[in-house]
């Protein structure tokens, strides 16, 4: 007899057809094509941000930096072009600084062999202080007139859809021809399967495990432009937020295991989705703020705990220090 | 010149002890405690009131408040989870016990008592998704933390303005919050107590070695019959009530409820964590560990505050600190072992004058001979490493065997062989004392007893520890050989205190005085070290006069006399020095003179070296051990000496075809046996001009009835 098997992805999915019928049944106005577009916009820095730790938890990371690394160089380009540089250097400078970051954290992770959540947790405080401490004057850094016309980034729409959720778009796009039609994308799962494994096979993975966190340093900056141009500013004290939280839970709710290896563009959009829904039903309940989270906590829970239970973990195969 | 700064040099600075801290288990704890010191030193230098009573009470009360949320999650850590929500957890017990006692006016006691139940509930829900529910304790208490967090800021918007504007006026209360006793802040006293239970608890007690067992590897944990669900389960319990332990005090102190309480906590406390050495994924940690990162962190953090340090500057050094031991905690953890065995091996100075000459035709007492080319052979490829040799008086062989048997041979042709008894370990010296029982040093093991039935039973295994000593010396390492004086005290050698018995060869490389001459009585059944600092005493026999022992230095090259009793009680002299061999065993001739077996002979080669320590150190480091250059044990002899340290004649055997190696030998009747630790056989030798009647027991002890 063969067991009925639901994946978490599954789960996932299904909660959030629920979710989405019963607020198109009950809730006045959620189906409207409008609200849908303003569902999408609303979460599409959340994606784009799940897509980017989607690459690294694939691989068997995470990266808890990814929230510095979007409110830093976004906020760096806002800077320098307040101070009178120009918009291509300012964003060249900004390109850089991800690199370097993401560098560092690869390093670090691969090299150092330093666990990767402790190494991003400290490269995350760092960069989030060195932006504090030495690039920007105040917390929110404002527009500028340099600015101009970068601002199409994340307003205004094209064919009719909003230019947010199409850069959340072209980024899935991008992620998923990186992971599904390239060695590298290759790499990175056959890494997150089995590190030792990967190795003895002859894959570079210290190298490819550089790669994933540039990459993933590379698409926070992103992020952070797409949400600073639809602003017109970059609160840098988001840092301070529970965003990474959020960002991690589109990834694990969309059916990427933390042990890596599984999942991909799909999971993380399924997960948006959820979230994005859950959000957008409750604003349209009026629900306040901290409310909603309580209530985003425990649907999560639930959805885990069910996950649980239809997919037991193996104590046998379970790895040591897999937290 | 340069030969005596070398001398002087090896003499004074302990080079064995780097190897030997670096060994023990708390040298991990040592790197963040001088961390912790170096961030102190520079705090008191740079801060005007760093060391200010006042300044020190206010750390301390911070120090107190966190690391009670250290030290939990410390446990959750140690059992091989994490807890993200003590944050939240923290926030909530604030707003408990504020709301308890400031809008629903109840005693403190009661206060305190439910805050932390609340504390334990909260932990329990952890406990319970990951203990019994097997979640991720990651993901798991990352989604409580939010839960946690919503519930605090949904509660505070309703009773903020109820609880600020409540001034209790309760002494207990303000105890708790800013008291202190002997001028220690209420928060460390408390803190001091549970941390004490939990380092007792962690080290001493079942549950605490169930929790590092499971970190350690949760699935032989579980098959070795812990209640590995219940124990995890109960972890998060105790994280969440050390958590409301630390809200409390911080109620008491501030008795505000405001938004951002708890925000970021779980970062501060991770970092403090792995800052301490607590590795990530279980297994290892302690709460020693735990305080000294919460100190580390606090320091850094106040620190930076009280010198006007923009937030951003604090985030970074923050974030340098925790990366940095990061890294130093890894590599360290990767490359002890490593690290360890290169540093070990600490050669001294060793300086011997040329040897006198073995060489046929140059004379003298050692020139060879082929005297043992006519030994017949006893067990021939039926035991191996026979290291001592022995008859009762029965005439019965006993010989230890590698395979931790006592064997022995029967006369009169000493063909039937059956195990005596068996011990485990290596059997190397043996001695029979009146009643003839068989003592035996045991290599790795300690002295044990033989009856004559062949009951094994343990004399010793252990003697008082040297109070400089950095090894555990009180364990036997490797006993050599032993002799039983008239009194009932055996007197027996250990080589050496800084090898195992498989790689004593490695001793004789350090040429360090590392062995001891230990005693036993076998009236009272204690144990005490006679003699430290000797260069690998072996073989040990009574000397006539029954007040002195006869004992051999093997890598000293030399025998020395040591008086145990009498006018003359505990000085040693040299009885011969500068041996051109490897002196081992040393036992009773039947014309009270002293047989002795040279295990091997030097060779200019080593002696070079040995008066050249770095170029040892060298070698140990760069080249792979089977390389070394060790003593030569392949070729040796027996020689007679006497009390007055003059050899009396040698025994060799030139072709090495019968019995090349020797480390014993036993007269009896006339014949003299001998044994070899690299031997698969004993020799047997007829002695001319001996007595055939002698019997080393019946003249020790006189004729048995």
């Amino acid at each position: 007899m063969k067991r009925v098997r639901i994946s978490q992805q599954e789960i996932v999915f299904a909660v959030f057809a629920a979710l989405f019928l019963s607020f198109s049944i009950f809730l006045n106005g959620f189906l409207s094509a409008d609200n849908m577009l303003t569902l999408l916009q609303n979460v599409a820095v959340l994606g784009i941000l799940g897509l980017a730790m989607a690459i690294v938890v694939i691989g068997r990371g995470i990266d808890l930096s990814l929230i510095a690394a979007l409110a830093v160089p976004g906020g760096l380009v806002l800077q320098m072009v307040q101070n009178g540089h120009s918009l291509p250097a300012s964003l060249l400078a900004a390109g850089l600084l991800s690199i370097a970051v993401g560098l560092v954290n690869g390093w670090l992770i691969a090299y150092a062999e330093v666990p990767p959540l402790f190494a991003t947790l400290a490269t995350g405080l760092f960069v989030a202080g060195l932006g504090q401490a030495a690039l920007f004057q105040l917390d929110v850094v404002q527009w500028s007139d340099g600015m101009a016309g970068f601002e199409r980034l994340g307003q205004g729409s094209i064919l009719g859809i909003p230019t947010s959720i199409v850069m959340f778009a072209i980024a899935c796009v991008v992620v998923f021809i990186l992971l599904r039609k390239t060695r590298w994308g290759a790499y990175i799962y056959a890494i997150g399967d089995n590190p030792f494994a990967a190795r003895v096979t002859g894959i570079p993975t210290r190298p490819i495990i550089v790669l994933q966190y540039v990459l993933a340093g590379l698409i926070g900056c992103f992020a952070g432009l797409v949400m600073a141009a639809s602003v017109n500013s970059m609160p840098t004290r988001i840092f301070n937020s529970t965003l990474i939280y959020d960002v991690i839970l589109v990834v694990v709710l969309g059916g990427i295991g933390l042990s890596g290896g599984r999942g991909g563009v799909v999971n993380v959009i399924i997960g948006t989705l959820l979230i994005g829904t859950m959000l957008n039903g409750m604003t349209i309940l009026n629900i306040p703020y901290a409310g909603q989270n309580l209530i985003k906590g425990l649907v999560l829970l639930i959805a885990v705990i069910t996950d649980t239970f239809l997919n037991p973990r193996n104590e046998e195969t379970a790895q040591q220090g897999d937290i | 010149m340069r030969e005596t700064l070398t001398r002087l040099r090896y003499r004074y600075w302990p080079d064995h002890l780097l190897g030997e801290i670096l060994s023990k288990r708390w040298t991990e704890t040592a790197i963040p405690v001088i961390l912790l010191l170096i961030v102190g030193f520079a705090l008191s230098r740079s801060l005007e009131h760093f060391l200010s009573p006042a300044s020190l009470a206010d750390t301390a009360r911070q120090a107190g408040e966190i690391g009670f949320i250290g030290l939990g999650m410390a446990l959750v850590v140690i059992v091989g989870g994490i807890d993200l929500s003590v944050g939240s957890i923290f926030a909530l017990s604030d707003f408990c016990a504020l709301y308890l006692l400031d809008v629903l006016n109840w005693p403190v006691p009661a206060v305190v008592v439910v805050t932390m139940i609340v504390g334990g509930l909260l932990g329990a829900v952890n406990g319970v998704l990951i203990g019994y529910l097997r979640l991720r304790a990651f993901i798991t208490t990352l989604i409580t933390l939010i839960i946690y967090r919503s519930a605090y800021d949904l509660l505070i918007q309703r009773y903020s303005n109820a609880i600020a504007s409540a001034f209790p006026d309760i002494p207990s209360w303000d105890f708790i919050g800013g008291g202190t006793v002997l001028g220690i802040p209420s928060v460390a006293l408390v803190y001091i107590v549970i941390a004490i239970f939990g380092h007792i608890f962690l080290t001493r007690l079942r549950p605490g070695w169930h929790i590092t067992a499971i970190g350690g590897s949760r699935r032989s944990a579980y098959n070795s019959g812990i209640p590995v669900r219940r124990t995890i389960a109960l972890c998060y319990v105790a994280s969440g009530v050390l958590t409301s332990i630390g809200a409390l005090f911080f109620a008491a102190r501030l008795g505000t409820v405001g938004g951002d309480i708890g925000v970021g906590l779980e970062v501060i406390v991770l970092t403090a964590t792995v800052l301490g050495g607590i590795t990530l994924g279980g297994g290892k940690g302690s709460v020693v560990k735990s305080m000294v990162g919460v100190l580390i962190v606090l320091l850094v953090t106040n620190g930076l505050t009280a010198m006007n340090a923009r937030g951003g500057v604090n985030r970074m050094a923050l974030a340098s600190i925790l990366l940095v031991a990061a890294m130093v905690d890894i590599r360290w953890q990767k490359n002890r072992t490593r690290i360890i065995s290169k540093v070990y091996v600490a050669p001294t100075y060793h300086a011997l004058p040329p040897p006198p000459p073995t060489e046929i035709g140059k004379g003298g007492p050692f020139e060879q001979n082929d005297r043992l080319r006519d030994v017949s052979l006893i067990g021939l490829g039926r035991i191996e490493a026979p290291e001592d040799v022995i008859l009762d008086r029965n005439d019965v062989l006993y010989a230890g065997s590698r395979h931790g048997d006592i064997v022995r041979f029967f006369p009169p042709d000493y063909e039937r062989m059956e195990v005596f008894a068996h011990i485990g370990g290596q059997p190397l010296g043996m001695a029979f004392d009146k009643e003839d029982n068989l003592y035996v040093c045991i290599g790795g093991m300690g002295l044990y007893r033989i009856k004559p039935d062949g009951t094994v039973e343990k004399a010793t295994d252990e003697t008082n520890r040297s109070i400089y000593s950095v090894n555990d010396d009180s364990r036997l390492r490797l006993a050599d050989d032993l002799d039983i004086t008239d009194d009932g005290l055996i007197f027996f050698s250990e080589a050496t205190v800084r090898y195992e018995m498989d790689e004593w060869p490695v001793d004789g490389l350090e040429a360090r005085g590392n062995g001891r001459i230990i005693c036993y009585d076998t009236k009272t059944g204690t144990t005490h070290t006679a003699l430290r600092g000797l260069k690998f005493p072996n073989g040990v026999a009574v000397a006539s006069d029954g007040q002195s022992i006869l004992f051999a230095e093997t890598f000293g090259c030399s025998i020395k006399r040591y008086w145990f009793a009498g006018p003359k009680k505990g000085a040693v002299e040299i009885v011969m020095d500068n041996l051109p061999g490897y002196p081992d065993n040393i036992n009773l001739a039947s014309d009270g003179n002293y047989w002795l077996a040279l295990v091997g002979m030097r060779s200019p080669s080593l002696d070079l070296a040995w008066k050249m320590p770095g170029f040892r150190r060298r070698m140990a480091k760069r080249v792979p051990v089977d390389e070394w250059l060790f003593p030569n044990i392949n070729t040796g002899c027996v020689v007679k000496f006497n009390e007055q340290g003059k050899i009396l004649e040698s025994f060799w055997d030139l072709k090495g075809l019968n019995h090349p190696m020797i480390t014993s030998m036993r007269e009896h009747r006339g014949y003299l046996y001998l044994g070899g630790i690299a031997n698969n056989r004993i020799g047997r030798f007829k002695l001319d001009n001996a007595d055939p009647n002698f019997v080393q027991y019946d003249k020790r002890w006189g004729k048995s009835s």
